[in-house]
């Protein structure tokens, strides 16, 4: 560190199960290029114990500490003091919106990730299909060797429907993430099951096309995008029902 | 023989925690899993994300070099949600490497690890991004892993045979019967602060690097020594395989690519209390250098994230990357006099899996248990059904 520690007041969202929340004030020395995740755990190793949260991999690539911070969706284990406060300014942390609080920062993810089973969402894919359908592949020298696999982008970390206005309004709307994935493995195997699955009011027509979701998503997913890519896919497929004859009605089931 | 069924307390929810819940559920077991934390919010959340070939240890440590290419095996069939599964190369950059060549390959060879030498020239077709004044090449089957995803999977696969897993509940003491062995543990809930007690035949310390701490709650000592080490992910994937410098293990050895991310890593140090490791600046810069080794091109992208994660080796004499990383298991009935409570430590992300087998086989003969371990045979549950409701499988 070159720069003086910075004196950064954090104001954490407190809530002991089924009680009143509070926030809780606790000034830090901080060094601005720690990371929020970092303070935090600080904070309950040498301050209070008591503080709950949820972590793991501190590099984005699991997606548990999805966090409310300033108000703006963020994981915490890359996101910088400096990025998001001042010296002497305010840290506020909240949980995520749209989630049940457990305890503290601490949400219940568990209906969500069932969701995202239901969607059949493959944590792995081929390279190629795991990039977003208008990034260009790389050039690839020798075919051949080069199908590879990787772990895909979506993450689960919630923060898109923390962000979306339309999931605070509807409880049942299935949010952007679950339709992102529903899209993604459409577009890999379409199935009648996905349709039905995203195309009903509380699906991809609920969307008030705010892009929030695609705004605050760590990991380069673009749930919007996918979003309105599979509103396109949906009406594509009502159309062609319409000149379809009657014994291929079925063919997409 | 019990006649009623067994029942098990594990505390710790890391890899070897959830991988023996599985374990122990699938035989039978009545688990209760007890995490202070999220979980895999330890050591395991924050592993680099390799799956080890085993040819990193496979000149200067044997015995784990063979652990983790039996396991690499195992887990790339039964975890294949939470793996990808590219391959890795071992590059020379200097002589030294070059001269360390011969000694990797034949340790490789006998310990099992298919290896290739693939030479320079593929080596650099396949990876363009690869420093291109490497002096050899060889091919091994690493993997690179999702932390979270794979314990979830574990505790997943533990709850469709019943396991009960409560996370965020703080142990704070250990329940004794009137022998003095120990037939329990009592907790704090950290959503509601309400104390909490629970009771089993047989309770399993799988803390990791905290092995020793939660030990001496009971009085016991337990010779761990929590040893982090530095990790960097850079905001872009730079290689589709796992790049390994070709050498002994050091400091910046391993380039690991993790969905768009790479991950290099790691340094090695003793602290004494693993529950906050600052993240050194001085050793985020040295692995700036070394991850430029391997591939120029990282100098100019930008740095995602910084993270420590503590290793849980086993004392003695020895330090830091010395020690073997392969596991023990301990019952402190032998050790220390006490029934009732088996420590397991050490080891590897790789190698959890038989970590937990083999703890599961000791508390098994303990408890005169006569069921084998089924876990390397099926795939795992999908990781998110760690969240269903418990149901007993079929």
């Amino acid at each position: 560190m070159t720069e003086q520690p910075w004196q950064v007041h954090f104001k954490i969202y407190r809530q002991r199960s089924g009680q009143k929340p509070y926030i809780q004030t606790l000034t830090l020395a901080v060094d601005p290029d720690e990371y929020i995740l970092d303070a935090i755990e600080r904070i309950w190793a040498n301050h209070d114990r008591t503080l709950t949260y949820r972590h793991a991999c501190h590099h984005s690539t699991c997606g548990a500490c999805g966090m409310r911070v300033n108000g703006c969706e963020k994981l915490a284990c890359i996101t910088t003091i400096r990025s998001v406060t001042q010296n002497g300014g305010n840290l506020r942390i909240d949980p995520l919106r749209n989630f049940p609080v457990v305890s503290d920062l601490v949400v219940d993810m568990g209906d969500f990730f069932l969701r995202m089973n239901k969607s059949g969402f493959d944590s792995v894919a081929l390279s190629e299909a795991a990039c977003l359908p208008y990034e260009k592949p790389k050039i690839l020298m020798d075919q051949a060797e080069q199908v590879t696999e990787r772990l895909v982008d979506c993450i689960e970390c919630g923060l898109c429907i923390s962000a979306c206005p339309a999931a605070n309004t509807d409880k049942e709307y299935v949010g952007p993430a679950v339709l992102a994935s529903i899209q993604f493995m459409y577009a890999q195997n379409p199935s009648q099951e996905l349709i039905d699955q995203a195309d009903h009011h509380s699906g991809l027509w609920r969307c008030h096309s705010a892009y929030e979701c695609t705004q605050v998503c760590p990991s380069g997913v673009d749930p919007a995008w996918r979003i309105m890519d599979m509103r396109k896919k949906v009406l594509t497929d009502r159309i062609k029902s319409i000149f379809r004859p009657r014994s291929q009605e079925k063919k997409n089931a | 023989m019990s006649v009623t069924q067994p029942s098990a307390i594990i505390i710790g929810a890391g890899f070897t925690g959830c991988a023996l819940a599985y374990d122990l559920a699938q035989r039978g077991f009545a688990v209760t899993v007890v995490e202070r934390g999220e979980l895999a919010s330890g050591t395991s959340g924050r592993t680099h994300g390799l799956l080890h070939s085993g040819a990193r240890y496979c000149v200067t440590d044997a015995e784990a070099a063979v652990e983790c290419i039996q396991e690499n095996i195992i887990l790339r069939r039964i975890a294949k949600q939470c793996i990808e599964y590219n391959g890795g190369y071992f590059v020379a950059l200097d002589d030294a490497d070059l001269a360390y060549a011969p000694v990797f390959s034949q340790g490789a060879q006998a310990c099992g690890i298919p290896v290739e030498e693939i030479g320079v020239k593929r080596a650099l077709g396949t990876e363009p991004a690869l420093n291109p004044n490497i002096l050899a090449a060889y091919q091994v089957p690493d993997a690179a892993f999702d932390p979270l995803r794979l314990a979830m999977a574990f505790a997943a696969s533990a709850r469709r045979y019943g396991a009960k897993f409560n996370t965020y509940h703080d142990v704070v003491g250990f329940l004794r019967d009137g022998n003095g062995n120990i037939c329990g543990i009592s907790a704090v809930n950290r959503h509601s602060a309400q104390p909490v007690e629970f009771q089993a035949d047989i309770t399993v310390n799988a803390t990791g690097a905290w092995a020793g701490k939660v030990a001496e709650i009971a009085g016991i000592p337990v010779p761990v020594r929590p040893t982090p080490g530095v990790m960097v992910a850079y905001e872009k994937r730079v290689t589709e395989r796992v790049i390994n410098r070709l050498c002994e293990p050091d400091d910046g050895d391993i380039l690991l690519p993790q969905r768009r991310m790479a991950v290099i890593g790691t340094t090695s140090f003793e602290v004494e209390d693993a529950d906050y490791i600052p993240v050194h600046p001085d050793q985020v810069k040295e692995m700036h250098k070394r991850a430029a080794l391997l591939v120029p091109a990282l100098v100019n992208i930008k740095m995602r994230g910084a993270y420590m994660s503590a290793r849980p080796l086993i004392g003695g004499m020895m330090s830091g990357r010395s020690l073997s990383r392969t596991f023990k298991c301990y019952d402190h009935r032998t050790i220390d006099g006490v029934d009732g409570l088996v420590t397991v430590t050490g080891g590897k992300a790789t190698t959890c899996r038989v970590m937990a087998e083999k703890t599961a086989d000791l508390v098994c003969q303990k408890l005169g248990w006569q069921r084998v371990c089924e876990t390397a045979q099926h795939p795992l549950a999908d990781y998110h059904l760690y969240y269903q409701s418990t149901e007993v499988a079929a």
